[in-house]
């Protein structure tokens, strides 16, 4: 039966404190229909990191651990480990999965620890005010990049091929997009199953809109992402 | 009450505390003088498979791995010393608001950044206040090898009886030393409990707050919890300094050192006695303000630059008391260079 907000959603903190237009609300509904659907939300322990994924804190009618700086990996791993039953998310923004939690990420990878990570990539730092982030596109204006940025700070960073680089074979990397809603519960499915059936590692990159930071309308904020999923593959990372 | 009697190094003694304390899984990075408390646990899991261990990438990982394991309901913790010691600031910041029962053994090192691998008592302010918060956290000071096993087994009760992060500080050569011990363990150690429901209602635990006063409103909970518990965590040992006009304070190894010159300087009839605060956070205030009360000169002997002297300093009730600071960053003390020192003062 669909609905129209999952059944794991805490009603009570509905609306939400998202900025109007933001991704994450997207991402959180289809995150919530594919753990309805799974049937696991009384199995599932959900964290997520500072930024704007900690507006989520009180998202779910399930347990759920805040943390900083992509701590989250390890705070999940940790977790994991005691209790290899639960579905264990750790949710984030690409700011604290590709810079200052990056090397958490990579080792959980690395050492393929049952958990799903779901990092959704806005190509900036939104809460803190639009700073350039490690998936910044070369030449776009941030807060830091007032002219744009440079070739000193690389490319955008490819988060999903750079995990896996270094994840186990049986892990599950993709990467999807808010343009297709449907196309990104896919993808949390075939994540937490993996972690479920293969007690494997799960990567979920998801490209993600900031009309707030971006300074864009509805429109605008589709054709940027398009410019995005254009440098950004969508699908699996094989 | 159980008792064993064994020839082992403080970091063995550190991993027979943590099993005794009933531990099921530590999180660490190698790193001197504390090293041999991963590679103990891990050989201790080799025989149990009930026990397990990660080895991290680094302590930040370490520290937020105890924190993950925790709210698992299990008893959980790392090992750490120096440089290792600042990254677990990060986990043990959260951790002292967020009311997680983590629990850290740090093998003081010498001198900041990787300064020496060897001794001090340079991280009390570490232990005791670092990160971003106000220091609501347990620091018990172990002073033998014998008191690395029973400090490292009330550490785990602490933490979970009050819900607070709490450190066992050795200096660097307590890992490393080897001593014939009896080991004595404390009474039943205090039970892990769930931290969240996982299957009733929801729990939700954050350390973002979207007002001053929601995260007041957290602080001042906190902080009336510890203000109500530290009585009952507080523990201390005096020796001779009930009457006596001359008080020595000092905490872990260099109040052994002290224990062993008191005869000396007792036998040239100088009235003189130790007091050495078991917990350096909370301190003793009432063991304090008893051993001094016929003080007229308390002597503080420390391997730091007046890091523990602050703490009984503030303390400390105002009286007419001559307080002499002995401060040897990074070094030991002998019992023949304390009794020169008192003797030079007296």
């Amino acid at each position: 039966m669909t609905t129209i907000m999952p059944v794991s959603w805490n009603e009570k903190t509905k609306p939400h404190l998202f900025c109007p237009g933001c991704g994450h609300a997207i991402i959180l509904k289809q995150l919530g229909f594919a753990v309805d659907e799974m049937g696991i939300p009384r199995d599932t322990t959900f964290g997520i990191d500072i930024g704007c994924s900690l507006l989520a804190w009180n998202f779910f009618n399930i347990d759920t651990i805040q943390t900083h700086h992509g701590r989250t990996v390890p705070v999940m791993a940790g977790y994991k480990m005691v209790k290899p039953k639960r579905v264990a998310l750790a949710y984030m923004g690409e700011g604290g999965a590709y810079a200052i939690g990056l090397q958490s990420l990579l080792h959980a990878a690395f050492r393929n620890n049952p958990i799903t990570v779901v990092v959704v990539n806005n190509e900036n730092y939104a809460m803190t005010g639009g700073q350039m982030s490690p998936s910044t596109l070369p030449g776009t204006i941030t807060a830091t990049t007032p002219h744009g940025k440079t070739s000193g700070f690389g490319p955008g960073m490819k988060g999903p091929e750079l995990v896996r680089g270094v994840a186990d074979k049986t892990a599950f990397i993709t990467r999807a997009s808010v343009s297709n809603p449907m196309g990104i519960k896919m993808a949390l499915k075939r994540a937490i199953e993996n972690q479920i059936k293969n007690n494997s590692f799960s990567f979920v990159e998801i490209l993600s809109i900031c009309p707030t930071n971006w300074k864009t309308n509805a429109e605008a904020s589709f054709d940027k992402l398009k410019e995005l999923e254009s440098y950004y593959a969508i699908g699996e990372v094989k | 009450m159980a008792t064993k009697q064994l020839f082992i190094t403080g970091n063995e003694a550190a991993v027979l505390g943590a099993l005794e304390a009933g531990a099921k899984v530590m999180f660490g990075y190698p790193i001197t003088p504390a090293t041999e408390i991963l590679q103990g646990w891990i050989a201790k899991t080799e025989k149990d498979d009930k026990l397990q261990y990660l080895q991290t990438e680094d302590e930040i990982a370490a520290g937020f791995g105890v924190i993950g394991a925790v709210l698992g309901g299990v008893k959980a913790f790392t090992a750490s010393a120096g440089p290792g010691h600042i990254l677990l600031q990060d986990p043990v910041s959260m951790a002292e608001n967020a009311r997680i029962p983590f629990v850290g053994i740090m093998m003081q090192r010498g001198g900041p950044s990787t300064g020496t691998v060897n001794f001090s008592q340079q991280e009390v302010n570490l232990a005791a206040f670092g990160g971003n918060g106000d220091g609501l956290r347990v620091v018990y000071s172990a002073s033998s090898v014998a008191e690395m096993y029973e400090h490292v087994i009330k550490a785990f009760s602490t933490a979970w009886k009050y819900r607070l992060p709490t450190f066992v500080l050795g200096d660097g050569y307590l890992g490393k030393m080897k001593a014939t011990v009896t080991l004595r363990a404390p009474l039943q150690s205090v039970a892990a409990t769930p931290l969240l429901q996982e299957k009733g209602k929801a729990t939700y635990i954050r350390n973002c707050y979207s007002s001053e006063e929601a995260l007041g409103e957290v602080l001042a909970k906190n902080i009336s919890d510890w203000n109500e518990a530290r009585g009952k965590i507080a523990e201390s040992e005096s020796l001779h300094a009930s009457g006596a006009k001359n008080v020595i304070i000092a905490h872990g190894l260099v109040a052994s050192a002290v224990k062993e010159a008191l005869p000396e300087l007792r036998s040239k009839s100088i009235s003189i006695g130790l007091f050495r605060p078991i917990t350096l956070n909370p301190l003793d205030k009432k063991g304090l303000v008893r051993a001094t009360e016929s003080a007229k000169k308390i002597f503080i002997f420390e391997s730091a630059l007046n890091q523990f002297a602050r703490i009984i300093r503030y303390e400390l009730p105002p009286k007419d008391i001559e307080i002499v600071e002995i401060p040897k960053p990074a070094e030991g003390f002998t019992p023949e260079e304390i009794i020169k020192h008192v003797e030079g003062v007296l």
